[in-house]
């Protein structure tokens, strides 16, 4: 029985390598530059083009109007101040997180089967964060303001207080988009080069070889860039790691039942994986299918990421039941009540939903059968990104609305303009990755011929055995 | 003062990684010393063929977490302890563990960007314009091919005989690269 599974498990491995077997560093070069360079963009493109673009419109439309009328637009009031503009944040921030431990985490472990899904989930960490950022800016009210949050020279001799885990946020999730930026330009220029040596018209030349920066290949330059790479993983790895810790501060560092807990870090950490590698498959499964990738995308990387996310599912589980454990083990009436609100209170069907999405449907990771199916896993990813969104609605919404005082108790909804917001994101992420596609290498050229050299030597190893 | 050579050096194209090894080892070992080989993928061991090994990356990278973390505590410490100290919570001014997150984040910006800052500034890039790319087959380079190159103000260049030793390399080509 035991080896009947083992034989299996190996049969999978061989149905999926990480690179299909029969290229070469030829193939693998022409085939993903000519994504950008000669084969026309397909027609899906321009039709997910417009639709994100319209949503792109909306935001800024929405935007205007908030600019003008201020945030009394949105639903949120006492005690709800933190509405959806907080969700929204701490959802996007949570899915830019899968980019890095893609890139950075699994460089470190050397897992090969990052090396065709990095680049395109590092420009998903950028894009997500990017959406992330305007929440918080949107949220201050005076947006144009902004700058009151970072310590410059200011004539009101005040500056930001660094004892505040809101301040803390700035540096974080600052830091993260520079490094996230650093990272991916790094890993972009080898790429470039190739396609200014590709291009054949004179703009596209002349722009990748000035984003590419003279780049030759040369053996000491590449020494300094696998030395500079790796540095950089090993930096990212600890920041990614801080960031959503200290968004989860932003919630443990208050009082609010609900909040105060020191369960909150690690799983929002968790949460953040979680829901980012959901988003890389929601992403992957298509463009795999619409390019013609899945000799580079094949079932191995998505029965690999199905897995982190059955893992990582377990341990926000884990922290459900923790939460609830903890309510009622503390004693404390109000953790308790906070616990029971959940339950069974107003938004008792957004808890109910977001088990079943989180914990529920994704169970069914265990079936080695739905780890390879593209259909099923898009679905699964798809519930696991709304989980994860009402995760945040109710540990944001939930926990405000009733606090100690029942007196000072109230209800939350979004408005018209928090949902116009919150797709207008969507369509912004949507957009910035569609443009991406069409314009840079979605998948990283010289790491795949890096794959194909050691495929060809375990083969070579592994020969006598077959 | 000499006539500046006019050719920037000769080039031979190589179609593995391992054989592109193998010709740098010989090449120096030969006794040349500027000499540089151009892959479309890191290879292991090239840069050690070809004679470098002084890499000061981690060096600069480490000095830049330093100045980070020291910049990013003092710059809380001068905020809230000196320029204008005001009691939170009763806790002491210097409340040094609230001030870990941010010392941290600054700690890896300023190390991150000295990697990459270092990175284009010991690799001399932006360089838009390098004589190798005259050669018409360099652009394989960046696909297939692997070359390597052996420069004329190397003591040892001479147009004739370097050309000779690079053709018993058994390269798929020898080309001169113009200035």
């Amino acid at each position: 029985m035991a080896s009947e599974e083992v034989e299996k498990m190996m049969a999978a491995e061989e149905v999926a390598p990480v690179i299909e077997p029969g290229h070469t560093y030829a193939s693998i070069t022409d085939k993903i530059s000519a994504i950008v360079l000669t084969r026309p963009t397909p027609r899906v493109w321009y039709v997910v083009f417009a639709f994100s673009f319209a949503l792109v419109l909306l935001l800024l439309f929405s935007i205007t109007y908030l600019l003008v009328a201020g945030v009394g637009i949105w639903g949120i009031n006492i005690p709800v101040a933190w509405g959806f503009a907080i969700v929204n944040f701490v959802w996007w921030i949570g899915i830019g997180h899968a980019g890095t431990l893609i890139s950075a985490i699994l460089l470190l472990l050397r897992q090969k089967w990052r090396q065709s899904i990095n680049r395109f989930a590092e420009a998903m960490t950028l894009f997500a964060v990017m959406s992330a950022g305007l929440f918080p800016l949107l949220h201050l009210g005076r947006p144009w303001y902004f700058y009151w949050l970072m310590p410059y020279p200011s004539t009101m001799d005040i500056q930001p207080q660094f004892r505040s885990p809101l301040v803390w946020d700035v540096f974080a999730v600052s830091t993260y988009f520079t490094v996230s930026l650093l990272f991916w330009y790094v890993g972009l220029i080898p790429d470039l080069a190739t396609l200014r040596d590709r291009a054949r018209n004179r703009f596209p030349r002349f722009a990748y070889g000035m984003l590419a920066m003279g780049w030759r290949g040369s053996a000491i330059h590449w020494h300094r860039y696998e030395t500079a790479y790796l540095l950089l993983a090993g930096l990212a790895t600890p920041l990614v790691v801080s960031v959503h810790t200290v968004v989860s501060f932003d919630f443990t560092i208050g009082l609010v039942p609900g909040w105060h807990s020191t369960v909150f870090p690690p799983y929002f950490v968790a949460g953040a994986i979680y829901s980012g590698f959901a988003m890389v498959l929601t992403l992957a499964i298509p463009l795999r299918k619409i390019y013609g990738l899945e000799d580079f995308i094949t079932l191995r990387h998505l029965k690999n990421m199905g897995e982190v996310m059955l893992a990582t599912g377990l341990i926000v589980a884990y922290g459900y039941l923790i939460e609830g454990f903890i309510a009622w083990y503390s004693g404390n009436p109000y953790e308790r009540y906070a616990m029971l609100n959940r339950l069974h209170g107003p938004y008792h069907y957004m808890y109910w939903a977001l088990l079943l999405f989180n914990v529920g449907i994704p169970q069914a990771l265990w079936l080695p059968r739905v780890r390879t199916n593209p259909l099923a896993l898009f679905v699964i990813a798809i519930c696991v990104n709304v989980g994860m969104w009402l995760e945040r609605y109710v540990i944001v919404v939930v926990s405000l609305s009733r606090d100690f005082l029942p007196s000072s108790w109230g209800v939350y909804s979004g408005t018209v303009w928090d949902y116009a917001v919150f797709i207008g994101t969507i369509g912004l992420f949507l957009t910035l990755m569609l443009v991406f596609v069409r314009l840079l290498p979605m998948i990283s050229i010289f790491e795949m011929r890096g794959l194909v050299r050691e495929e060809e030597g375990s083969e070579a190893a592994s020969r006598p055995q077959g | 003062m000499a006539t500046a050579p006019l050719i920037y050096g000769l080039m031979a194209e190589f179609t593995s990684p391992e054989a592109l090894v193998a010709a740098a080892e010989r090449a120096h070992r030969e006794g040349y010393r500027r000499l540089d080989a151009y892959t479309p993928l890191p290879v292991e061991g090239l840069a050690e063929a070809i004679g470098f090994h002084k890499n000061r990356l981690p060096l600069l990278v480490l000095i830049g977490g330093i100045v980070g973390a020291a910049s990013g505590f003092f710059l809380q410490y001068w905020f809230h302890v000196i320029d204008y100290p005001l009691i939170i919570g009763g806790r002491p001014l210097n409340s040094w563990p609230m001030f870990i997150p941010v010392t941290f984040e600054l700690t890896v910006l300023f190390a991150a960007l000295a990697a990459v800052l270092g990175l284009l500034a010991l690799n001399g890039l932006p360089m838009p314009y390098h004589p190798v790319f005259n050669v018409e087959r360099f652009e394989l380079a960046s696909r297939n091919r692997f070359f390597l190159c052996i420069e004329a103000r190397d003591a040892k260049f001479d147009a004739a005989a370097t050309r000779r030793f690079m053709e018993s390399l058994n390269p798929q080509g020898v080309y001169e690269v113009e200035r």
